[in-house]
């Protein structure tokens, strides 16, 4: 059931490096992660990977693996032919740290500036009452493990390193989505998700869809139905008269 | 030396549910806090937690509330809780429930637009506040949410290994970052430890790379002391094929929402393992199991929903009879029982990781299933109102504290766990450094140096061992000789050979430079590991008799001699560790009451 695979696992740090190729040992069953451990611990110990779970659920082994944005821990050996060689590298978009291991930090930074979920207040009996209708739509997008692999393959991003101030990404984006479609939340982002997160930016070709391990339709349940919304905003000649009188939130 | 040095009030030590729950109500409460974690913010292992928070919310059953919570907990844990934790963590949790909902979380629904609970073993009523699968998922995200929002400064990738104390109580930490291998020093009064368990000192586990056990490591570095750590709990439904997915976990949630256990023969044979001490409310036939789902007035519950220690034990008597299945486990067959509609409304994720690891349909086929080190019961010995331990200044929450669970831990219990004793972690921490502000001597020059030096010695060896291979064998010890089944001969057999692995792991050398190398990191996270499972063994060779998550083959009986002692592992002055006797805390009269009440 065992054979030896041929590997080829980008080695190097910010200032460069290559592909550098190795003979491992494949079992039956075993992941691409698998082999990266075994790597480890076999030939090169100083081999820098994230992972976490082994289990798809926790969004850290995110990897190119024959040039598709994947996790390491979801990508079975079984779907290589053993001749086959597998290539390993790190996300494109975002700087090497070491080898597989990338600085994810733009992320963590746009995260950080998405206004917070901001409830109404509760019922009298100290309840929130929500039929589960009214929270499936958002659960979709809290589904996300925030494995960026959305945020890699996104061309404004990928190799686009100047859109970056000005562009959220699509994980980003569909949290925008989700807070908007949260039953609970009141804060209006519709503007500051165009001004401040590029949603224009977006073409919606649905590549960000296509890599995501969650099947999170991002694209179609989230990023188009918001972009109906800001416009919804934006060109309804009430709001825009109501804006100009200042009789109406401007966030 | 080159050090990066910074101020704070409190110090969280990890970032799960504990964590981050520690460290907004530690800034809600006026402190200034950091939270260090191993890995990024939000991949912490509570994110693998699957099928809920329990918490007596009586949303679907309101015969709930907070003394059958307490009832159930106590009794799934074989009476050994400590009863005041069992308490306050039955009285608050649905609070701490309630207050992620006002954060952002989205919890399923009942009719009612309600929260919605699930059942899961041990509990009565259906109790578990559950997103689909997802639910630790959920709840790390919203606290790390919160955590952003609330601006709370978050080192990530950041490895702590020591705790820094004086004669006066805690003073600091010290760690080094994943990233460039630099040495940070953090200066403060409070240190919340939350970093979980231990299970990667197990060959088959659902535990992550970060379970090393560090917290309970750096407790008795520091001078507190552990409790209960012979209880460790092996989740009974594990995956077993194909091998690289061994020990990932399969929720209980499938039992819960109506999956059976079956051996090759076809026969539920969880009928044959009811115990006395659960016949009274546990189904005597498959025709009353299948009525509880629907009626639990006139029922009993199902056997599969017996506490995780009874299930587990029942699987490994099964395939070790010889009745397992082709790669030596059992069936877990909802395919037979739920509509495939509901199978993947309700366990989307368990089938989204059969499909993808194993190439099973669970809405079709059953699932093999066995069992993997999950938890553990023992931890940080700590004040139940405020999880300080022994050292003033230093808090435990979450896993890595002990007493909560008893002897077993019932699923769902744990993220209540961490939120309620999170919460209160926090806002002690926050308060003693209040008390200890300006008072607090700076960071001692030579223990900063010891550290530093400890932490580079790795490097400086040539022609050592690998860390790999001696974490191999470290497992392959734990679990041939320390597992779910044990005897004396095989325990004082483990305890040499982690003296052998000690000198091993004194003897470690790593290649490269000190630039993110796992290599490296595994190195310094081993002699954790070592403790620990010292700990494990020696308070398990010490407990002679058959309790929760404990049960030794030499000794198959409860016996009511132990019902009254805890067992306390505290640092030598050599390094090691010693076992004491403790008395039991004893309950108060109207608690006691209650489980004759109700039972």
């Amino acid at each position: 059931m065992s054979y030896d695979g041929t590997f080829r696992v980008w080695r190097g740090d910010a200032d460069g490096g290559d592909l550098q190729t190795y003979t491992v040992e494949v079992n039956e069953g075993e992941v691409v992660l698998d082999i990266i451990h075994r790597l480890q611990a076999t030939q090169a110990g100083d081999l820098a990977v994230r992972w976490n779970c082994k289990a798809g659920k926790c969004g850290s082994c995110s990897a190119e693996i024959n040039g598709r944005p994947r996790l390491m821990c979801m990508t079975r050996m079984g779907t290589f032919a053993e001749d086959e060689t597998v290539t390993v590298t790190p996300l494109r978009t975002f700087p090497v740290i070491r080898d597989l291991v990338t600085d994810v930090s733009y992320n963590y930074e746009k995260a950080a500036q998405i206004p917070a979920f901001t409830p109404r207040p509760r019922e009298a009996d100290g309840t929130h009452r929500v039929q589960q209708i009214d929270v499936e739509r958002s659960q979709e997008f809290r589904k996300c493990i925030e494995c960026y692999l959305c945020q890699d393959t996104c061309h404004v991003i990928r190799d686009h390193e100047e859109n970056k101030a000005a562009f959220a990404g699509p994980r980003f984006l569909i949290r925008l989505a989700e807070l908007d479609m949260h039953p609970l939340d009141v804060v209006d982002r519709r503007n500051a998700a165009q001004e401040e997160f590029g949603l224009g930016y977006c073409n919606i070709t649905k590549c960000c869809s296509e890599v995501c391990p969650e099947g999170i339709h991002l694209t179609d349940n989230g990023i188009i139905p918001l972009k109906e919304r800001v416009v919804d905003r934006k060109y309804d000649p009430l709001t825009w008269l109501g804006s100009k009188i200042g009789r109406r939130r401007q966030e | 030396m080159e050090l990066e040095r910074h101020e704070y009030d409190v110090v969280v030590v990890g970032a799960g549910g504990a964590g981050l729950r520690a460290a907004i109500e530690a800034h809600e409460s006026g402190a200034r806090v950091a939270v260090v974690c191993k890995s990024l913010l939000g991949k912490a292992h509570t994110v693998m937690a699957e099928g809920g928070i329990a918490a007596a919310m009586a949303n679907l059953w309101p015969e709930d509330n907070w003394q059958v919570h307490f009832r159930d907990t106590m009794r799934g844990g074989k009476m050994l809780n400590h009863w005041r934790m069992a308490q306050l963590h039955a009285q608050e949790a649905p609070d701490r429930v309630r207050e992620l909902e006002d954060w952002g979380a989205l919890f399923d629904r009942t009719p009612d637009g309600l929260i919605s609970q699930r059942d899961f073993g041990g509990h009565r009523y259906a109790r578990l506040a559950h997103v689909g699968d997802r639910t630790g998922l959920e709840l790390i995200r919203t606290l790390q949410q919160r955590t952003v929002a609330l601006g709370i400064d978050v080192y990530m990738e950041c490895t702590v290994t020591r705790v820094l104390r004086d004669d006066a109580g805690i003073t600091g930490a010290f760690g080094y970052w994943r990233e460039s291998g630099r040495f940070v020093a953090w200066h403060a009064p409070s240190v919340v430890l939350a970093t979980g368990g231990i299970g990667k000192s197990y060959k088959v586990t659902s535990n992550s790379w970060e379970y090393t056990g560090d917290g309970h490591s750096l407790a008795m570095q520091a001078g507190a002391t552990l409790v209960n750590m012979e209880f460790v709990q092996f989740h009974p439904t594990g995956m077993v094929w194909p091998p690289s997915v061994r020990g990932i976990l399969v929720t209980e949630s499938v039992r819960g929402d109506g999956g059976i256990l079956k051996n090759s023969a076809g026969n539920r044979f969880m009928f044959d393992y009811i115990p006395d001490f659960f016949r009274k409310e546990t189904a005597e036939t498959e025709a009353e199991a299948d009525r509880w789902y629907e009626d639990k007035k006139n029922n009993r519950r199902p056997p599969e929903l017996l506490p995780r220690d009874e299930v587990a034990r029942a699987i490994n008597s099964e395939v070790k009879a010889g009745r397992g299945t082709p790669h030596g486990g059992v069936f877990l067959d909802i395919a037979s029982r739920r509509s495939p509609e509901y199978i993947r409304k309700r366990l989307p994720s368990m089938y989204h990781q059969f499909k993808e690891l194993a190439e099973v349909d669970i809405t079709t086929e059953a699932m093999e299933v066995g069992p993997t080190c999950h938890y553990v019961m023992g931890g940080v010995e700590v004040d139940p109102d405020t999880e300080a331990a022994r050292v003033p200044g230093l808090f435990a929450a979450g896993e890595v504290a002990g007493g909560m669970h008893g002897s077993n831990r019932l699923g769902g219990n744990s993220l209540s766990d961490l939120l309620v004793f999170g919460r209160r972690a926090g806002a002690a921490a926050a308060a003693h450094a209040t008390t200890r502000r300006g008072n607090v001597a700076p960071l001692s020059d030579d223990d900063l140096a010891d550290a530093a030096r400890a932490a580079l010695s790795p490097f400086e060896r040539e022609g050592g061992e690998n860390p790999y291979t001696v974490q191999h064998d470290l497992q392959q010890t734990m679990h041939d000789l320390v597992g779910i089944i044990r005897t004396a001969a095989e325990m004082e057999q483990a305890l040499e050979r982690i003296e052998a692995l000690k000198v091993r792991v004194a003897n470690l050398s790593v290649e490269g430079h000190r630039q993110y190398n796992p290599g490296w990191h595994l190195a310094l996270d081993l002699p954790n590991m070592l403790i620990v499972s010292e700990c494990i063994a020696r308070a398990a060779l010490e407990r002679q008799e058959s309790r929760g998550g404990h049960t030794r083959d030499d000794f198959p009986a409860t016996d009511a001699e132990w019902a009254r002692i805890n067992l306390i592992c505290s640092p030598t002055a050599e390094g090691g560790v010693t076992v004491t006797r403790q008395p039991l805390p004893q309950m108060p009269g109207e608690l006691a009451e209650i489980f004759e009440e109700t039972s």
